[in-house]
Parts: C-alpha cells; sequence; structure tokens
C-alpha cells in the first residue's frame, strides 16, 4: 500500500520509479495531482442552451475524447523539441526483443550521445534493471492494469529522468500491439518491432500499429532458417497499410543490421 | 483494452463539463465514434458498462453515432468507404489512399441538469 495516500499502489495504480532511487517513485493518481490544464477554467466549453423551461443545459462540445492526451503529448513534443531530443516510441508484442535490442544499442551508443530511457511494463522492474546494467539512466512506469503508457505518464517520468540537451530518450511501450497505438506520447518517431518467430500476417491482424509507425524493425532475423517467417510477404502486407514504412532487419543478440539501425537513427537526427 | 480508458476520459470530460454548466448529472451524452478509430464497440460498450455505476454519467442515455470510414485514393482519386485500413481502391486496385472520415473519437453534446 502507498505510504502516502493510502492507495493499494502494487495492484492496480501507475507507478513511476527512477532505477537507483526506489524509494522515490511516485503514483499517478487525479487525487493529487495537478493536470497542467486544471486551472479551475474549462477549456472547449462548448455551445450551452438550455430546456425544458431552463432545467436542463444541452451541451455542444465536439471534443476529442484523447483531448487530454493529446494535449500533455504536445507539451512533451515542446520540451523534446526545445533540447533538441531524439524521442523513439518502441512497440511490439510481448518477446519480440525491445529490451535486449535496446540494451545492444545502449551498449553501442551510450559514449557516442547521451542517452535515457522509460521503461514502460504492467508490472515489475526486471527490464529497468537490465538497462540499468548499462548505467544508462532509466524510469519504469508499472501501468498496473494498464495495457499502454500514456501522455501524462511519460510527462512525470521526465522530471525523476532529467533527459540533457541533444540526447536520445528510448520509451519502451508496454508490450502490446493493439492499445499503445491509440496514445500519442509526443514522440519524434515510432517504432513498430516484429520478430521472426511471430506470425508474417502480423501487420494485417493489427493495422493500426503499422499505419501510424514510422519505422518496422523486423528482429532475430538469424533464426529465419529455422522459421516459416517470410520477410518479404511481411513487408508486403505492411506496405498496404502504410506505404510510407521503413524497414530494418536485424538481430540483436547476433549483431546483425546494427548498423542499419543506428543510420537510420542518425538520419532521423538529422532530419529534425 | 485501451476501451476502458477512453471510457474513464469520457467520464473525466463529462465531470468537468457538468460542474462547469453547475449542474450535477448527466441525462444524455452523445458520443461519435469511427469505424477506423482502433475502437472495438464491444469491449467498449464492456468498459462502459463495467466503469459507469457510481458516477455522473450513471443515468444517463447514451447515444453513439457510428461514423463510416471513407478514403480518397491518391491514384485516381475515386471516394470509397473503406472497411480496413489495407482495402484497395475499388476504381484502380491502388491502396495509397487518404482516410478522412472515419477516425474521429467525439464526445459531441451533453445534457445536464
Amino acid at each position: 500500500m502507498c505510504g502516502t495516500c493510502g492507495c493499494s499502489s502494487t495492484s492496480n495504480a501507475v507507478t513511476i520509479t527512477k532505477i537507483g532511487e526506489e524509494e522515490k517513485h511516485e503514483h499517478l493518481h487525479s487525487h493529487h495531482h495537478h493536470h497542467p490544464e486544471d486551472h479551475g477554467h474549462h477549456h472547449h466549453h462548448g455551445h450551452t442552451h438550455t430546456e425544458n423551461g431552463g432545467t436542463k443545459t444541452v451541451i455542444e462540445l465536439e471534443q476529442d475524447i484523447l483531448h487530454h492526451n493529446n494535449l500533455l503529448a504536445e507539451r512533451n513534443r515542446g520540451f523534446f523539441e526545445a533540447k533538441n531530443m531524439l524521442v523513439l516510441n518502441l512497440m511490439s508484442s510481448p518477446g519480440s526483443g525491445k529490451t535486449t535490442l535496446l540494451e545492444k544499442s545502449l551498449h553501442d551508443l551510450k559514449n557516442e550521445r547521451d542517452c535515457f530511457v522509460i521503461e514502460g511494463d504492467q508490472q515489475t522492474s526486471n527490464d529497468a534493471k537490465r538497462i540499468a546494467e548499462t548505467e544508462v539512466p532509466v524510469v519504469q512506469i508499472n501501468t498496473g492494469k494498464g495495457c499502454h503508457l500514456e501522455a501524462e505518464m511519460i510527462y512525470r517520468s521526465l522530471s525523476q529522468l532529467q533527459p540533457t540537451n541533444q540526447s536520445l530518450l528510448f520509451i519502451e511501450n508496454v508490450g502490446n500491439l493493439v492499445c499503445p497505438s491509440l496514445f500519442d506520447l509526443g514522440e519524434s518517431k515510432r517504432i513498430v518491432i516484429i520478430s521472426v518467430t511471430e506470425g508474417d500476417d502480423k501487420p494485417i491482424k493489427y493495422p493500426d500499429m503499422f499505419h501510424r509507425a514510422d519505422l518496422c524493425i523486423i528482429n532475430k532475423i538469424d533464426l529465419l532458417p529455422y522459421v516459416e517467417f517470410d520477410v518479404k510477404k511481411a513487408k508486403d502486407f505492411a506496405r498496404k497499410i502504410n506505404p510510407q514504412l521503413e524497414f530494418i532487419e536485424l538481430s540483436a543478440t547476433k549483431g546483425t543490421g546494427m548498423k542499419s539501425w543506428y543510420t537510420w537513427l542518425k538520419c532521423a537526427q538529422d532530419e529534425k | 483494452m485501451h476501451e476502458l480508458s477512453l471510457v474513464h476520459s469520457i467520464i473525466k470530460l463529462a465531470s468537468q463539463h457538468t460542474k462547469a454548466n453547475n449542474a450535477t448529472k448527466v441525462d444524455q451524452i452523445e458520443l461519435e465514434i469511427g469505424t477506423l478509430a482502433g475502437v472495438e464497440m464491444d469491449a467498449f460498450l464492456f468498459a462502459w458498462n463495467a466503469s459507469i455505476p457510481g458516477t455522473i454519467l450513471e443515468n444517463a442515455k447514451r447515444i453513439i453515432h457510428k461514423v463510416q470510414a471513407k478514403a480518397r485514393c491518391k491514384s485516381c482519386g475515386t471516394e470509397f468507404d473503406i472497411q480496413e485500413l489495407y482495402d484497395v481502391c475499388p476504381q484502380c486496385a491502388n491502396y495509397v489512399h487518404h482516410i478522412f472520415r472515419g477516425k474521429e473519437l467525439k464526445l459531441k453534446t451533453l445534457v445536464v441538469s
């Protein structure tokens, strides 16, 4: 139970923990945080008129349901742009090798530029601890019952992470190919990772994720001789959903193709 | 199950607007959801029924307008109803298109008292 507010934080509330400073974790609850737009006045008042002799009010809003998330995502984006950061939202099914790809990338890149990581998982700090081994600053977000990261979680993580100017921030989303696609975090680029041990029809099974991605990484290509995965078929499916999608084939464990990935990162930074 | 987050956002928005209009309850809520908005309606209704009791929306009449997604082919300009993101143009079979309707996720109106 949370010592500050008495909530059962370990079950389904969101917790944010900087690895190495575990005792300073914080919770995300509407009852003790001030959301940026809660200033006592409301945006999007809409147009109102009364009915039934004044007892009922009709409020015309036309308001996006994701308004709150999108507002905070834009705040994050402004912060990232002002600091000239490159921010990548990594999304995939559980087990596609996101954390291994990150470990390898951080090992190779951390001496060239400052790197930071935000880890999203429903439970445990296992992935963040793996990242912390690389000596890169990392914050773990545990979403509890939540199946995706939201902009507000990133917004609150940043105060603990304190990323530097010109840095590279990797956000490892919760392993899930459906829900994270709907939530803008303020990232510069969206990356979807699939591995060859999954089906090559993943793109048409989970079209929303591929529709909004900038890059698709096909991981574990060292296993291609042993599995049925058809790389060309997977790419064709993905291109039908998103003709602009770029692809990189690699093996994070063997190091194959990592150079193309680092070149892509460099180009993404230069494009900004 | 991001539908649960969406329902929670709706409850939050409805509460804010109800309070801002010095009302205490919502009598009717009108939503607009596009067919390609990424919302599974069964999951949405399940999340709704699980979350609404005890909130300001408990007794509100719920109206959902489904918006059929439409795309314009980038090759021949044909406008067509699109069911899946990977559908091809019925005129020229090209799959490069722009979806201009059907991604709506909107709170349209509230009737409060």
